[in-house]
């Protein structure tokens, strides 16, 4: 695979989008602070019945399966032979790695002693039963791989940097403040460098068995994010506690993440002024029906093999929510069926934001709605824990906006199409 | 080119679904995890606790300092002379409550932790903070493994496991018989040991039950028939009598089966002691390597070609 296949987007870094994103991301951080002194209490409405609020649901349980756009493009590209999808997976790669190491880090604010954590390398103290446990070590170990994954992106672009902007901080630097700059930065810089040029061929030997390593990690942790509820069975609605929770979330996770990858892809084109990829965009929606009906078939027939189909049409809070995201997947779906519809960037965009919804949705009906402690227990996140998770997510944002800025992420665009929409000529690399 | 690959995925899908299947059945079919009688308990009976609340006094006494637990204060208590909790909570291990049918009919009930015998609070923490002593059955917490995580209190049937949501360096908060504490120095539990009508019978379990049987045997009529816990959810070592029903008491209706069964069990069909996802694994790579061989190929016959621009893979 060449590396050839990418640019970066030459715009520039500071608009009005990357301030407000800023903004909720300091917002959000400085809560996280007072969570951090005064205890999960001060600014959470979790508790001992609703141990699990939005955090763990939105950040955690969804967020990774929005963040398998990697995942996905990855069974597609290496194990379903579509290598012509592989300008794509830089942008998915990034999005992913954003995700996952979010999740990880909103599990550091979730989790009440995060300086035991520790712990999940100790052998003595592993505990194999524990699907946590397993979610744990492949959240962490995917965040590395889509760090390595994600390297090259880094490596390419060292290559071949002046370092301007260093350059101009230290001129600047030193103009008002009168420091020097350090004798030999020029000959570490270049070390640097050096290191980067002996690194890149090496990955890129390796790098087959970490992307296939990327693909094993997440059928594992997904479906053991499913795992995760098989426990609470006299807590979670018999609508949705059944031993397919595994099986369920795996392939939520798949068309979750081919439909991610759509919106990003329309997103991004959009927001960025490039010409859609309305092509490799409808060859990858031709899957996610396959995907959905499958999903759709192990739903009804578990509710038809457990006696509680007629749960499921009861028409109460319960079945109103399982009918919601049923709906939402099954339309999406239908939608998707259709060729002329595929072909078109509207109806591509609305059916994956439906078929994202409705994935989504299925998430939280498992680890929120769906989940009844007893009498006497209510929750609804408090607006700190809102902003949080806020913060969290425009964080990922602001991050995707400026490293496809700064590093070549963005699928290459054809000679043909350089022009881009303001008619301004787009930098090759 | 694509066609084996495909084929080969829906393998594997397939092959993730069967063992699935697979798990569901054994699931179903497994006999039940191994009693051990020889573990020690509590029984509590209803009908002689007089509502004292000496238990919960003792309780906080001996394990504040060990336990992280603390004194609560009621809204009119000003001066915060009573220990007033309304539940079990971050600073409260055991609670005795009084439910009131009728002027006439009421009962006491004692919450503290089940100590059951496949918990399942231990089957799911991560980092093995939660465990079960083999020899004694208590459910015991380890706050220098905790990380914290609550899914001992998601999973707990009896919502057990309390956490400190107020401080900043929280633990979890629940029974551990004493273990620390006056089970060292005494051998028993400080609520059994307080208890001034003899509600709170410490023992083993095979005693407690026997003693059950006789008091149901010997009361006719005075009793719900059954000993709540003997069964519940794989059996547990905290017993209950109760003249009302143990579900108006705030005891949940459990099945049998232990929720950490059911778990386990389709846990390890899909992991096979790790060798699922080894295999997954050897797989995908045999796929991966294969599909990029055949891309390079396909490149260098390109590059051969130089001039065929075309793009010769599309979508079949």
């Amino acid at each position: 695979m060449s590396h050839d296949d990418y640019q970066r987007h030459d715009a520039k870094i500071i608009t009005p989008s990357f301030l407000v994103l800023l903004t909720l991301t300091l917002i959000g951080f400085a809560l996280i602070a007072v969570r951090f002194i005064k205890g999960i209490g001060a600014v959470s409405n979790m508790s001992d019945g609703y141990p699990w609020g939005i955090w763990i649901t939105y950040d955690v349980a969804t967020g990774t399966a929005i963040a398998c756009g990697g995942y996905a493009m990855a069974i597609l590209i290496y194990i379903r032979n579509r290598m012509h999808y592989h300008p794509m997976i830089r942008s998915a790669v990034l999005t992913s790695m954003f995700g996952y190491g979010l999740a990880g880090f909103s599990v550091m604010v979730d989790v009440g002693r995060p300086w035991n954590a520790y712990n999940f390398f100790i052998p003595s103290k592993w505990q194999a039963n524990s699907a946590m446990f397993e979610v744990a070590l492949c959240v962490m170990a995917y965040t590395t791989v889509l760090l390595l994954e994600f390297l090259p992106a880094v490596l390419t672009t060292l290559e071949k940097t002046e370092w301007h902007t260093l350059q101009l901080f230290m001129d600047r630097l030193h103009h008002y403040t009168g420091i020097k700059r350090p004798e030999r930065m020029d000959e570490r810089l270049d070390a640097v460098k050096d290191l980067g040029a002996w690194l890149k061929p090496r990955l890129d030997k390796v790098l087959i068995f970490v992307i296939v390593l990327g693909i094993t990690l997440p059928t594992m942790h997904q479906s053991s994010l499913g795992s995760l509820l098989l426990i609470a069975s006299t807590k979670l609605h018999p609508l949705w506690h059944t031993g397919f929770l595994p099986l369920l979330f795996l392939i939520n996770c798949m068309f979750i993440g081919y439909s991610i990858a759509i919106l990003e892809s329309v997103i991004s084109c959009y927001a960025f002024k490039r010409p859609f990829e309305t092509k490799e965009l409808s060859g990858m929606a031709r899957i996610i029906p396959w995907l959905t009906a499958i999903w759709l078939t192990v739903v009804i027939g578990d509710l038809l093999w457990r006696g509680q189909l007629a749960t499921a049409l009861s028409l109460d809070f319960y079945s109103c929510f399982f009918l919601l995201e049923f709906c939402l997947v099954a339309g999406g779906s239908l939608l998707m069926f259709s060729g002329k519809k595929r072909e078109s960037i509207r109806w591509l965009f609305v059916s994956a934001a439906l078929i994202v919804l409705g994935g989504a949705l299925y998430r939280f009906n498992v680890y929120l709605i769906g989940f009844n402690p007893g009498k006497g227990w209510h929750y609804f996140p408090a607006l700190a824990e809102l902003l949080i998770t806020v913060g969290i997510v425009a964080f990922e944002i602001l991050g995707y906006q400026v490293l496809v800025k700064i590093l070549p992420v963005l699928p290459k665009l054809h000679a043909r199409k350089q022009q881009d929409g303001a008619g301004r000529v787009v930098h090759q690399q | 080119m694509a066609q084996p690959s495909r084929r080969q995925f829906f393998k594997l899908m397939g092959a993730t679904g069967a063992a699935l299947l697979a798990g569901r059945g054994m699931a179903r079919a497994s006999e039940n995890h191994e009693v051990n009688n020889d573990t020690v308990g509590m029984l509590y009976d209803a009908t002689k606790c007089v509502g004292c609340k000496s238990c919960m006094s003792a309780c906080k006494r001996v394990n504040s300092d060990y336990g992280s637990l603390a004194y609560e204060r009621a809204a009119f208590d000003t001066d915060g002379l009573w220990d007033a909790p309304s539940d079990l909570s971050g600073s409260t291990r055991t609670l005795i409550k009084l439910f009131k049918e009728s002027p006439k009919k009421w009962s006491y009930v004692k919450y503290s932790c089940m100590h059951c015998q496949k918990p399942s609070c231990v089957s799911v923490c991560p980092v093995s903070a939660m465990t079960r002593d083999a020899l004694t059955g208590i459910v015991d917490y380890n706050k220098n493994a905790c990380i914290g995580c609550r899914y001992c209190q998601i999973a707990c049937a009896f919502n057990i496991p309390k956490f400190q949501w107020d401080k900043a360096l929280p633990q979890i908060v629940k029974c551990d018989m004493c273990k620390n504490t006056n089970m060292v120095n005494k051998g028993i539990t400080a609520c059994a040991e307080s208890c001034p009508v003899g509600a709170i019978t410490f023992g083993k379990r095979k005693d407690l039950l026997s003693e059950a049987t006789k008091r149901l045997k010997e009361n006719p009529g005075l009793y719900q028939d059954k000993i709540y816990g003997e069964h519940e959810v794989g059996g547990t070592n905290h017993l209950y009598l109760s003249a009302m029903k143990f579900n108006d008491l705030g005891l949940p209706i459990l099945k049998n089966e232990a929720p950490a069964e059911f778990s386990e069990k389709i846990q390890h069909t899909i992991y096979k002691g790790f060798i699922a996802p080894v295999a997954l694994y050897g797989t995908l790579c045999f796929i991966a390597i294969k599909n990029m061989k055949g891309q390079q190929e396909v490149n260098n016959r390109t590059d051969a070609d130089a001039a065929g621009k075309g793009e010769s893979h599309h979508e079949p």
